[in-house]
């Protein structure tokens, strides 16, 4: 979560010189320029090769089904029109399918919430028996694939005839959450110096009224890093829900994008409608993903207790 | 869980600052005397949910693996234990052998792949324009943000036979052979569209986390060197390089963990027509031994290895993880 990096150190080409030095480095400056401009440029094709992809979805979702089929790409929306969006909408299926992946995604968010939120105290705040076991546990546990386990996952839900149920999924995606989110959180935690809750509770506060009004808050920008990063894992599985919802009537997003795509492979794809379909999925995630990346380098509470 | 779980893995080197030294010696001492359930209890539901979602179906995929569970089970036959039967016959499957080098071969060029051009990203930020590093910063982002299903459509569209923007970019180059090439239906084209996707998606994380790990270099140490005259090329192989190598190694480990499991990517590209077979990496093995030919025991067998391998290649990373949990 380091993208918003640090500005830049100021480069070497204004490291100021000796005048007599100068007419001799001017062919090396002249290069060195030349240089520049050359990285720039392959870091700008770098950057429209890479952001391409998403371009091109968004584009492709607001242009007619007619010139997609033409022969010739246009790459400008000279087109631009709604109607592969009010297809999709009106079809049913991408509504019913929003529906299961906002039950499935919020039920998820806020069981990790809670429960990872629990345990990132406990190994934070307190060094007890069994910690560090836990915490090996936990860092292993959040490595195993979920193409190594869902076989059995499907023959667990199955058994308790929890197959294409919104409990099901949530289960295994709290589960397949949780590690991760607790070793972030455990970070945060630590990050909140305990004299603060400390001398609010010098100063009368009790020890729950210390934690509410004092540490809670300065946890939010963990928490809400740590919801958005459990969104995004539910909102785009795609393995689990695979194995955990095969009824057609049930399907996430994801799924439902799978089975729109294939679905309509046997009449020519419509590739607008396709893309608007990705785009509507996309667009959530690309705005909380945005919105986690500046919050969560936003430092903490560093200098809190120093002053 | 995906490909693409990768969002927030390095928070923990920054986002989380190491507590002031006194604070583990005091303050938990003070909580231990005063409740020691209190930890206990606080763990029960993370624990319970671990055990639900992810440890019993591994207890139960051992057991599985070690039984004869196919279609009669299916159907109400008790499974018998056949002890390690189902990994002698899944093991001595050339099938299989054919699945775990293609998966091993795919895995590695990808990692490599994803590994250099993201070292080769994170270069190119340091040294271009402010402008310009942002504009590919942003770029990245929004690649990286993008639903892992929604990318891998984009891609099959990219790559239409008959309308995607590559076939008729190729054809305007010359290349007449691409006019409605299929790119999907035959598995060398198959796995380097494959490779597009997973590098495509992969390389923001990559490049973003060696470029914070080169911003981390102290400016003062290139400096000296270059007083002392080292060429720019010199500073990258003996400053910058060695400086960044923690981040490297665990960057690159993590990819091959990641491209070891790919799965989705693969099942979803194979609805265009691909030979299933012949395209199939270790997850879609796995599913497919389990899912369609409904040989649960085989498919646990398989489970089971791909899971030890991970555990086998995740230590490195774990105990790295670990040395920072004072």
């Amino acid at each position: 979560m380091s993208a918003i990096a640090p500005a830049q150190p100021s480069r070497p080409a204004t490291v100021t010189r000796s005048d007599a030095a100068r007419p001799q480095h001017a062919p090396g400056r002249t290069r060195r320029r030349v240089r520049g401009i050359a990285l720039g440029a392959v870091g700008l094709v770098c950057a429209l090769v890479w952001v391409f992809p998403v371009y091109w979805m968004v584009l492709s979702a607001f242009t007619p089904a007619a010139y997609l089929r033409s022969s010739t790409p246009e790459f400008l929306p000279l087109h631009a029109t709604g109607v592969n969006f009010s297809r999709v909408l009106e079809g049913g299926g991408f509504t019913s399918a929003l529906r299961l992946s906002l039950a499935v995604t919020s039920l998820t968010v806020l069981a990790v919430l809670v429960f990872a939120f629990f345990g990132a105290l406990a190994i934070s705040r307190w060094r007890f028996r069994g910690r560090r076991s836990f915490v090996l546990a936990v860092l292993f546990i959040q490595m195993l694939p979920a193409e190594g386990l869902f076989i059995a996952q499907y023959k667990m839900l199955s058994g308790v005839h929890l197959l294409d149920s919104v409990i099901g999924v949530t289960v295994l995606y709290t589960a397949a959450v949780i590690p991760f989110t607790i070793w972030m959180l455990r970070g945060f935690v630590a990050g909140v110096p305990a004299e603060l809750e400390e001398a609010a509770m010098v100063d009368g506060l009790s020890r729950t009224q210390a934690f509410l009004r004092i540490t809670f808050p300065l946890l939010a920008p963990g928490l809400v890093a740590s919801g958005v990063y459990a969104f995004l894992q539910a909102w785009n599985e795609f393995t689990i829900a695979l194995v955990a919802l095969p009824s057609q009537s049930s399907q996430t997003l994801p799924l439902w994008l799978r089975e729109f795509l294939s679905a309509s492979a046997n009449r020519g794809v419509d590739w607008g409608q396709v893309m608007a379909a990705s785009t509507l999925i996309a667009i959530p995630v690309i705005v909380f993903f945005l919105v986690v990346q500046g919050r969560m380098t936003s430092g903490l509470v560093s200098g809190a207790v120093k002053g | 869980m995906s490909h693409d779980a990768a969002l927030g893995v390095p928070a923990h080197t920054d986002g989380a600052p190491t507590p002031p030294a006194a604070r583990p010696a005091t303050a938990p001492r003070v909580r231990r005397r005063r409740a020691p359930a209190a930890p206990y209890l606080l763990l029960v539901p993370a624990v319970v949910a671990l055990l639900a979602g992810l440890a019993y179906p591994v207890g139960r995929q051992v057991v599985m693996s070690l039984q004869r569970y196919g279609l009669e089970q299916q159907f109400g036959q008790p499974p018998q234990f056949v002890g390690l039967d189902n990994f002698a016959r899944v093991f001595t499957d050339d099938s299989l052998w054919a699945v775990v080098t293609r998966s091993i071969v795919f895995c590695l060029v990808n990692a490599l792949l994803t590994v250099a051009i993201g070292l080769a990203f994170a270069l190119l930020m340091r040294a271009v324009h402010t402008a310009v590093r942002l504009t590919l910063q942003v770029c990245l982002l929004l690649a990286w943000a993008m639903p892992m299903v929604a990318g891998v459509t984009v891609f099959k569209w990219l790559f239409d036979y008959r309308t995607g923007v590559v076939n008729w970019l190729l054809v305007q180059l010359g290349l007449d052979g691409f006019r409605d090439f299929s790119w999907l239906s035959q598995p060398f084209t198959f796995f380097l569209v494959a490779t597009l996707v997973i590098v495509w998606m992969s390389v923001p994380f990559v490049a973003l986390s060696i470029y914070a790990g080169l911003t981390a270099v102290p400016e003062e140490v290139l400096e000296a060197a270059r007083i002392d005259g080292a060429s720019g090329r010199q500073q990258l192989w003996h400053i910058l390089l060695p400086m960044v190598k923690p981040v490297l190694s665990i960057v690159l480990l993590l990819q091959v963990i990641w491209d070891l499991r790919v799965f989705a990517q693969i099942r979803l590209l194979q609805d265009a027509g691909a030979p299933v077979s012949e395209t199939n990496l270790l997850g879609n093995f796995i599913y497919e031994l389990g899912m369609s030919r409904q040989d649960f025991g085989g498919a646990a067998a398989v489970s089971i290895f791909v899971l030890l391998l991970t555990v086998a290649l995740s230590w490195p990373y774990v105990r790295s993880l670990l040395k920072e949990d004072a």
